[in-house]
């Protein structure tokens, strides 16, 4: 297909996209660097967002005006400057190439790897995809099924448009305007993300994923997601693609809410795997994410994240246990490779009586990097009878990486059962040994015991991701003992 | 099946083999025996192809290919068994899912399909119950909490999955008792075959009762001094190595 044959079918496909509201609205423009009001006023502007949602942008512009960023993390990179940045720039900004011969061949080859069609290759090296009809009638059916029993899962920017009294009722209320540096920066400038509704009762019967939007993998650097679980209702929502984008942003300052009321369930799985950088630490994603969930009477939140990308990553998946009885879940593998540096943990704050919190924490060290476990255990005086169990584990695959585990333990409390439990070891060359005598390669056997050892983590991942998590653990680690 | 010629191995400075000479036939079963300290791991491990010795010099014939230009997982692919005297540890990786590997590995080395779902497990079924390995061990991580006894038998479990043309058992019979041995040995019995050999190297005779070698070789100071059938092993029993220091460079008349 040549020419004229396949912008047609481009267009149309565009068009098709658009007709059944997947992409957002597809601008092509993108305003001067910098930061300042006019800029969020331009961004709200060009997104028709009602007034009190610019007020809310101006709130937390003010307050980030006044934030220093923060330096407590246990990471060392040169702090971008925000002045550089374009604060707006569209989804599909990225630069389209002609054909997958302009790819980054060590790009195809861990795509190969990992078993991604090449259609789908195209889309996320940015070619010009020229068949995408298969996805459209996946995602318009998959839309349907949600539409009858009530779900609502769209882009942010379409919830404002659409849904404007629900985005407004919950937006900031677990993640606030001014609860950090870079939360408030993505207040005030967030371009795009996800929502998600469950009405009360309802479970969910497909697990949500930004996969299926096709917009989704341009979206900026300041996305936001917001998801509400009315009562008694369940979702699984993924997060993530599992190939390794190349992205010209170089910050991501993400946020993720999740309101999860009585009795609801949210599984909130992330697979992060942004441009690490070069193996001399040259390039590469910062990625600074807020990610939080408040969870009411008997709710449930878990946090199930794989991450093996950015060069800095700065992220701790929280949860607020207000209700009795709820229960906070933080399960992690942490992969750093060469120079990238990870810090990330969760926080769980306990406040209502009962509640439960479960920590895995699997850091995996490699190369010279630098791998950091920090997490918060904070029982209120309220939270009788509270109970928390972590483990953080840290593997580490050479002599020249580092691994770090910093636990606060705040207990107010006395009622509370707080156990804590960690260990650092290096892959063992024995055990290598002992695979290779069995027949298996150097290669796969580090596959092998790096997948056994982040087991417990990976099993709590939905099947399919789970497959393409462990490949990438493998890919990640490739040739890295030493 | 098995030619290794004046072979010379050392850790850092410390040379360990010393001129070792030996042949093993198809169907043979050779008992390697010697005081601590005399190279009897050492030959094992390299052999198996550990990266902790240096070969200097020698050559080690397997079937026609030279062993040791070989990666150990290509020798291990090539028919090479390892029953480790201390065996590891994998946290997480089942013992089916390790055996799963493994056997696929060998299988795509011989340009075979991976092994049927169906298959694999009746020969897990057949293999275990020949070293009476209970289901709960072989769902269970690799070694992971496994006794001294449960190790050993695992490691013969794994050998009779992987049928290998020479299996070289490094003190399997170190930290078990008298059942334990005797379950062990019975499932080394039953592997034997005219194109299957052994090396079997352990402190004592205790295990050849059960074991019956074709040939008994003790190694000192890094090579073979003396050769002989299995009374010697008994011999050995009673009058222990001391007589036999002068170490011989003879390659043994087997």
């Amino acid at each position: 297909m040549k020419g004229t044959e396949e912008e047609n079918l481009l267009s149309e496909v565009t068009e098709k996209n658009y007709q059944y509201g997947f992409t957002t609205e597809i601008e092509s423009d993108t305003i001067a660097p910098g930061l300042d009001e006019s800029v969020i006023r331009t961004i709200s502007k060009k997104k028709n967002e009602p007034d009190w949602l610019l007020d809310w942008r101006l709130e937390a512009f003010a307050a980030w005006s006044k934030m220093e960023e923060p330096e407590w993390a246990h990471v060392k990179y040169e702090k971008p400057d925000l002045q550089s940045i374009s604060f707006y720039s569209a989804p599909k900004q990225k630069k389209e190439l002609a054909s997958l011969d302009e790819v980054d061949p060590e790009l195809l080859k861990t795509m190969e790897k990992l078993g991604i069609s090449i259609e789908e290759q195209k889309k996320l090296s940015g070619v010009a995809v020229d068949f995408v009809m298969d996805s459209v009638s996946v995602a318009t059916s998959f839309k349907e099924t949600l539409g009858e029993m009530g779900v609502i899962f769209c882009s942010l920017g379409e919830a404002i448009q659409e849904h404007p009294e629900l985005v407004r009722k919950y937006l900031g209320t677990v993640v606030p305007q001014r609860d950090n540096y870079y939360a408030a920066l993505n207040s005030a400038v967030f371009t795009d993300g996800s929502f998600c509704y469950i009405p009360k009762g309802v479970r969910c019967p497909m697990e949500l994923s930004t996969y299926f939007r096709i917009n989704q993998a341009g979206t900026g650097q300041f996305e936001r997601t917001l998801i509400v679980a009315e009562e008694g209702s369940y979702v699984s929502y993924l997060e993530g693609c599992t190939a390794p984008q190349r992205d010209e942003n170089q910050l991501h300052a993400a946020v993720v809410e999740i309101i999860a009321h009585d009795e609801a369930e949210v599984k909130y799985s992330t697979v992060q795997n942004w441009y690490p950088g070069d193996k001399d630490g040259k390039g590469g994603v910062f990625n600074f994410v807020t990610k939080r969930g408040i969870c009411h009477r008997a709710a449930k939140i878990s946090w199930t994240q794989v991450e093996t990308g950015s060069a800095v990553t700065w992220k701790y998946p929280s949860c607020i246990l207000k209700g009795d009885d709820s229960i906070g879940e933080f399960f992690s593998v942490a992969v750093t490779n060469n120079k990238q540096q990870a810090d990330t943990g969760t926080k769980m704050i306990h406040l209502g009586k009962r509640t439960r919190s479960t920590i895995i924490s699997k850091g995996i060290s490699s190369g010279e990097s630098q791998n950091s476990y920090r997490g918060l255990v904070q029982i209120h005086p309220g939270a009788e009878n509270a109970r928390n169990f972590s483990v953080c584990d840290s593997l580490l695959m050479t002599d020249r990486c580092g691994a770090h585990t910093f636990p606060y333990i705040e207990v107010k409390n006395p009622t509370a059962q707080i156990e804590h439990e960690a260990t650092t070891s290096k892959i063992g060359e024995d055990q290598i040994f002992y695979c290779q005598q069995r027949g298996i390669e150097e290669e796969e056997a580090i596959g092998l015991i790096v997948k056994g050892y982040a087991k417990d983590v990976l099993n709590k991942l939905p099947m399919e991701f789970a497959v393409e998590a462990q490949k990438l653990l493998t890919i990640s680690l490739e040739g890295s003992v030493g | 099946m098995l030619k290794i010629k004046n072979l010379h191995a050392k850790v850092g400075d410390n040379e360990i083999l010393n001129g070792l000479n030996l042949e093993v036939k198809p169907g043979e079963l050779h008992a390697i025996m010697g005081p601590n300290g005399s190279g009897k791991s050492t030959l094992a491990a390299v052999l198996a192809g550990s990266d902790s010795y240096e070969v200097t010099s020698g050559s080690v014939n397997f079937d026609g290919i030279d062993l040791l230009d070989l990666e150990t997982s290509e020798r291990a692919r090539e028919g090479v068994f390892l029953a480790f005297q201390y065996p590891i540890e994998i946290p997480g990786v089942s013992n089916l899912n390790f055996m799963k590997a493994a056997l696929n590995a060998k299988r795509a080395h011989k340009g075979l399909e991976p092994i049927k779902a169906k298959d694999f497990l009746a020969k897990v079924k057949e293999c275990s119950s020949l070293v009476k390995l209970d289901g709960r061990l072989r769902d269970r991580s690799v070694n992971e909490g496994f006794s001294g006894g449960e190790k050993k038998r695992n490691e013969i479990f794994q050998m009779a999955m992987l049928e290998p043309k020479l299996a070289i058992l490094d003190e399997t019979d170190s930290g078990l008792d008298i059942d334990a041995l005797q379950v062990v040995s019975k499932g080394v019995n039953a592997m034997r075959s005219t194109d299957r050999s052994f090396i079997v190297i352990t402190h004592y005779q205790r295990l050849l009762d059960y074991i019956i070698p074709d040939f008994v070789h003790v190694l000192s100071n890094g090579c073979i001094v003396k050769s002989g059938g299995k009374e010697l092993a008994i011999e050995l029993e009673e009058k222990g190595y001391d007589w036999l220091k002068e170490p011989s460079h003879d390659i043994p008349n087997i």
